[in-house]
């Protein structure tokens, strides 16, 4: 899941001296103003609005957003309201739109679209926090190990192999396992626990390359204080590589998390989540596909929106791309 | 290459042994009691729990645990399941058969299918059939595997009968296509990529002008030239996912009722036998690191530049 992304590692490491070479104006862009030089972001983020790329997946996750803390503007109807004798395995009705029979009902009952509108909530909070929480501890990581070297570097270079070598969804099984009650959070750090180690080898590339270049030198020669040098010179420079990383990663936890959820050990009832959903109808596989595809799609479609958001954003701040 | 060999088998043992302890740690120090777990819901002596630990040996601290039990293991002895009495080894040797042939079958696939399609959007980058690669293998990695699954089971099953939903227990090559398309089809994804990007990177390289300068024919300059060159991230890559087929595994085992490894983690953590769910993924690490090694050793064959000192 999230180890796959063997190649960036190579061209993020790559990436990283870049900055520098930005500072050129590129003479055959319709930039802001003639000679004036952008920045690695603004040149970005003028990539980013003209790529259709990023404005239809931007787009996409701000919908998957405003679902998931607002779920009530999309339907009245509850997730947990159980109807056996109207509603039980009540095949979609395509055309109501927006409505509680939109997507049909599941075996007890309830509305496949409420379900699916608020199970978006579980799925992008664990993405976000996970995320979050893996750029911090892999960047901190990352950047001790790339910044001191010498046996620091050994220690948390094998310590990130420790953790890399552990297969990802065995481990997150076997952490979540061992909680009787899993909760949102419990499934955040059993990923988070896991999964901090792809940013921290981007960010140790990236420090180890940045740390070499003339402007960290000038800042010593200068007499900067360590954290100075880290903060104020290294990070800011090494944070287009790991901030790609994250983005594409993201998806790959919405993914787990629905995996780990399909398999029961993931989140768990009353929580409303895909995977338990999907898990929930494969049983009617046969008769009443829906129960299963419905949520199914919304997992693919939202780690679709994050893969291809994460796809633009590394165009954009990796200039092989242009 | 002799020492290289050495010096790396060498660095396999601090990763073998932390990978293992950090499992370890998870399944012991963490709540939960596979003794406990043996009663059920009933309710049961403390005497009789406290004995039947100190005969397991589950009454010693935690590291102590840790130490006899890899000294066990490096004489081929994981322990003995407690539910069935067999010893895990055994159990291990049972399931292992089916997830092999699943995993081989999955990664010849990804092996083949997955570089010639790279190749072959790779070699006209931003194409047509360049850009419709491009979107389907996207396609692939962002819908997880039980979506893909359920939907193979479903359209080529029971819609359209081609094969047989669930495996059985002896399973032929045939029955096992499916599965392992299945289980191949993220990582076939993810090599079409990486072959692409690295092909369509190469074709403008210096020793590619030369080559057709000098007149070679074009099916050498790409199957030797161009392919050495290019096939080291996708090598890599490789490596490292054969830990992750594993995983995979567990679902797409889960989906086609296959009795492999996979179901052997799921029912062991159900039943919080922490003994069986560290031997299956103490051998999952040591395929790992064996594996990282060849890939290692490999750079050298793809890239006669690469030495090893």
């Amino acid at each position: 899941m999230p180890d796959k992304t063997a190649d960036m590692e190579k061209k993020t490491e790559e990436k990283a001296v870049m900055p520098s070479s930005t500072e050129v104006p590129l003479t055959l862009d319709a930039g802001p103003a003639p000679g004036k030089p952008r920045s690695l972001w603004s040149d970005a983020w003028h990539d980013l609005r003209r790529s259709p790329l990023f404005v239809v997946s931007a787009l996409m996750i701000l919908f998957l957003i405003v679902m998931a803390i607002w779920p009530g503007l999309f339907t009245g109807a509850s997730p947990r309201d159980s109807d056996l004798k109207n509603h039980f395995l009540q095949h979609p009705n395509w055309t109501h739109f927006f409505q509680a029979d939109w997507f049909g009902y599941d075996l007890q009952g309830r509305s496949i679209y409420a379900r699916v509108v608020h199970g978006a909530r579980a799925s992008i909070a664990v993405g976000v926090v996970v995320t979050l929480a893996v750029t911090i501890i892999g960047t901190i990581v990352g950047m001790v190990a790339g910044y001191f070297g010498g046996w620091v570097d050994s220690l948390l270079s094998r310590l990130t192999d420790v953790f890399f070598g552990v297969p990802f969804i065995v481990g997150a099984m076997v952490i979540l396992t061992t909680f009787e009650e899993r909760a949102v959070w419990v499934v955040i750090l059993a990923l988070a626990f896991l999964g901090w180690t792809q940013i921290a080898r981007v960010a140790r590339g990236a420090v180890i390359t940045i740390k070499q270049s003339d402007y960290v030198v000038a800042a010593r020669a200068l007499g900067a204080s360590t954290s100075r040098i880290m903060f104020k010179h290294i990070l800011p420079n090494a944070m287009a590589p790991i901030i790609v990383v994250a983005t594409i990663a993201l998806g790959g936890y919405i993914g787990a998390e629905a995996t780990l959820s399909y398999l029961g050990i993931g989140l768990a009832e009353p929580t409303v989540s895909w995977g338990i959903d999907v898990a929930s109808g494969k049983d009617q596989l046969r008769n009443a596909p829906f129960v299963l595809m419905i949520p199914s799609v919304m997992v693919a479609i939202t780690v679709l929106s994050f893969l291809m958001f994460g796809d633009a954003v590394r165009n954009a701040l990796d200039p092989k791309m242009r | 290459m002799g020492r290289y060999v050495a010096r790396r088998l060498l660095q396999m043992i601090p990763v073998f042994i932390g990978s293992t302890l950090l499992i370890f740690l998870m399944m012991f120090a963490l709540p939960g009691d596979p003794v406990r777990a043996l009663a059920g819901e009933q309710a049961v002596d403390q005497a009789q729990i406290a004995a039947l630990k100190a005969e397991l040996g589950l009454d010693r601290p935690i590291l102590v645990q840790y130490v006899s039990y890899i000294g066990n293991v490096f004489q081929g002895d994981f322990g003995t399941q407690i539910a069935s009495q067999r010893p895990i080894s055994e159990v291990i040797l049972d399931a292992y058969p089916v997830t092999i042939q699943l995993a081989l079958f999955a990664f010849t696939f990804i092996v083949v299918a997955g570089i010639l399609l790279g190749v072959i959007a790779g070699l006209k980058p931003n194409s047509i059939r360049d850009r419709g690669l491009l979107g389907l293998t996207l396609l692939l990695i962002a819908v997880p595997s039980f979506v893909t699954g359920y939907t193979a089971q479903f359209v080529f099953s029971f819609k359209m009968g081609l094969v047989p939903p669930n495996v059985g227990l002896e399973p032929s090559w045939n029955e096992m296509l499916m599965p392992a398309m299945v289980l191949a089809s993220l990582s076939l994804a993810y090599v079409a990529r990486l072959t692409r990007t690295s092909i369509a990177e190469n074709l403008r390289a210096d020793y590619m002008r030369t080559a057709t300068a000098k007149g070679l024919p074009r099916r050498r300059i790409v199957g030797i030239h161009l392919m050495r060159n290019s096939l080291i991230p996708v090598v890599t890559f490789l490596g490292t996912d054969i830990g992750s087929l594993m995983g995979g595994a567990i679902v797409t085992e889960g989906i086609f009722n296959i009795k492999g490894v996979g179901g052997l983690i799921y029912e062991a953590l159900g039943r919080r036998e922490g003994a069986t769910v560290v031997g299956v993924v103490t051998i999952i690490v040591i395929v790992y690191l064996l594996a990282s090694l060849i890939v290692d050793l490999l750079y050298a064959v793809l890239d006669p530049r690469i030495r090893y000192a």
